[in-house]
């Protein structure tokens, strides 16, 4: 058995979690304030994931912001921003659109509003 | 003259404008200086805006659009590029933009909600050159997220604030090697999240008790010397440590921008550099309300919406009432508690007190006297300056007090 000191990501208050494991099982979580961070303590012992923002360049040269609508596995990041930055947007775009199909696991997609 | 004119369009100025028309005031006017609504939010293009005011994670765009959206279904008229020049205590406002050149407006209400800028200037007391690739890390945010330009390759961070952890990370993402993240003090003023999910995920180390002492190179940066600093936070000679580097950035911290409520003649508190204001808001100026990162900084956006939501409201009620501060209770703090939002009561109602501590306490307890009379006290495990508190006074508490004195036992 090993004990593992996390830092909850989730939200904003970042309680500090201990973590039991055995073999890569989680057995108890401590630490945690909700039940969100039970969640996160699991996944980030057996399958880390990450939420990824970036830009990407449109068509005029300018930029839009973007987000992995889930996250991805945490090894995946720099694979995801070289596919982020090999890519230009056509305009219009809208908050929510799908700018790259399944980079990584994940739609990239628009988080601002763009016009042409 | 028009019922109510808001002085900024950030998230603040925006969820402020919304609850003043909720409340019944159909003339309001936002005066915005940016090209767009949204204020610093849409340069934040990372998640972590949103939880608390809608339970899900947004990057600091889509919280923005949110209100945009709700300002536009409202028909809240707003004028963009639009620059604030002048308000004065009868509240006049000078304004001016490229179509309608300096133009004055008369208002019965005004809320301030200019937010804030970063402190650059204390920061720079550090010997050798000024050479270029010295930015402040808000700068270096725009120019990366707004414009696409990458301001250098290899980076030392000096301040660990949200700001400086954040662009750690994206900086990261973008191709730099960020090398050192410098913080004087023994802790981090960022959240411990983003120490995690910025630093920790990308190996960069954050050097705690750590400052910069040199600055080197001609033209361009070269490098940085950075060194430990003793318990007075001077730095130790002998353990100089030379880091080469094309850019630093400076994230030490937020100031409210008062320029525009000094001329109004409003009370300043000299803790928080912005407006002294009482539990709707208002400050020493009748009808002159603040929020947002106007009148203290905050972490968190939600914060701030809710805060604008109260001054939106109460500024509502005075252009239809003109309501008078009939007693003032004032809110005293101990040091310990840094500073309280607000800092005066005129009114028996429920408020909830905003309140920042000035050092990491552990197993401490927030004290709310009247005199020798308790008043609440409530226990807390940690305590930290990064993280703003509250507590909730009912209105049976706050009836009959003389002056309320907010204290920490530790
Ligand atoms: C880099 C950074 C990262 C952050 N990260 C997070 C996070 O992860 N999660 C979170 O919840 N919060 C975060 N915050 C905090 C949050 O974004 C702010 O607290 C919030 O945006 C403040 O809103 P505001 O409306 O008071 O100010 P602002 O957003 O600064 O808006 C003020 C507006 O007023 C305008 N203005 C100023 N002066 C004038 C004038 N004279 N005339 C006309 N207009 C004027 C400005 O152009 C601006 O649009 C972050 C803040 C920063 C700076
Ligand atoms: S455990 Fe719950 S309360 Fe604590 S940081 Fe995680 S999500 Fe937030």
């Amino acid at each position: 058995m090993i004990e593992r000191k996390l830092t909850c990501i989730v939200c904003p208050l970042g309680c500090e979690l201990a973590v039991t494991l055995e073999e890569n099982r989680v057995l108890e979580v401590r630490g945690n304030t909700c039940k969100r961070g039970e969640a996160y303590a699991q996944n980030e012992c057996t399958n880390p994931k990450r939420t990824v923002t970036s830009t990407v360049m449109c068509e005029d040269g300018g930029l839009v912001s973007v987000k992995t609508d889930e996250p991805i596995p945490k090894e995946k990041i720099f694979e995801c921003m070289e596919i982020i930055n090999a890519t230009t947007a056509r305009l219009p775009i809208k908050i929510g659109d799908v700018i790259i199909k399944n980079a990584c696991g994940s739609n990239i997609v628009a988080t601002q509003n763009r016009s042409k | 003259m028009r019922d109510l004119v808001i002085i900024g369009g950030g998230p603040a100025g925006m969820s402020a404008a919304i609850a003043a028309r909720e409340s019944g005031i159909q003339d309001i006017l936002i005066l915005e200086r940016d090209g767009q609504l949204g204020g610093i939010l849409q340069q934040c293009i990372h998640n972590g805006f949103g939880l608390h005011m809608f339970g899900e994670e947004l990057t600091g765009p889509e919280y923005a659009w949110k209100y945009e959206k709700k300002v536009n279904e409202l028909g809240i008229e707003y004028k963009l590029n639009t620059m604030v020049l002048d308000i004065t205590e009868d509240k006049v406002i000078t304004a001016t933009n490229s179509n309608d050149g300096v133009f004055q407006i008369k208002a019965k209400a005004i809320i301030l909600a200019m937010g804030c800028r970063e402190r650059s200037k204390g920061a720079l007391n550090i010997a050798g050159t000024r050479p270029a690739g010295i930015y402040s890390a808000g700068t270096a945010q725009k120019y990366v997220n707004t414009f696409g330009y990458l301001p250098g390759k290899n980076v030392v961070i000096l301040g660990s604030g949200d700001i400086g952890l954040i662009m750690a990370r994206r900086m990261t993402l973008e191709g730099s090697k960020v090398h050192a993240v410098c913080e004087i003090m023994s802790y981090s003023g960022g959240l411990a999240r983003n120490i995690e999910q910025c630093l920790n995920d990308f190996n960069i180390p954050l050097r705690l008790e750590h400052t910069v002492v040199e600055i080197h190179g001609k033209d361009r940066l070269e490098g940085v010397t950075i060194a430990k600093v003793d318990q007075n936070r001077k730095p130790i000679l002998d353990t100089r440590e030379y880091i080469p580097c094309d850019t630093l950035l400076l994230s030490v911290g937020l100031i409210p921008e008062n320029e525009l409520s000094k001329n109004a003649n409003i009370k300043l508190s000299n803790i928080t550099n912005g407006a002294v204001v009482d539990q709707d808001r208002q400050t020493s100026v009748g009808g002159i309300f603040a929020c947002g990162n106007v009148l203290h900084v905050h972490d968190l956006v939600d914060f701030v919406s809710k805060e604008a939501e109260i001054a939106g409201k109460a500024a509502a009620e005075y252009i239809k009432s003109g309501k008078k501060q009939s007693f003032v209770i004032p809110i005293k703090t101990d040091g310990k508690i840094r500073y309280t939002v607000p800092q005066i009561i005129t009114e028996a109602k429920d408020v909830t007190v905003y309140f920042r501590v000035s050092d990491v306490y552990k197993n401490a307890k927030i004290i709310i006297t009247d005199g020798d009379k308790a008043i609440l006290s409530k226990s807390k495990a940690k305590l930290a300056p990064g993280e703003m508190e509250k507590i909730m006074l009912k209105t049976e508490q706050i009836k009959n007090v003389k002056e309320l004195h907010f204290s920490l036992e530790v």
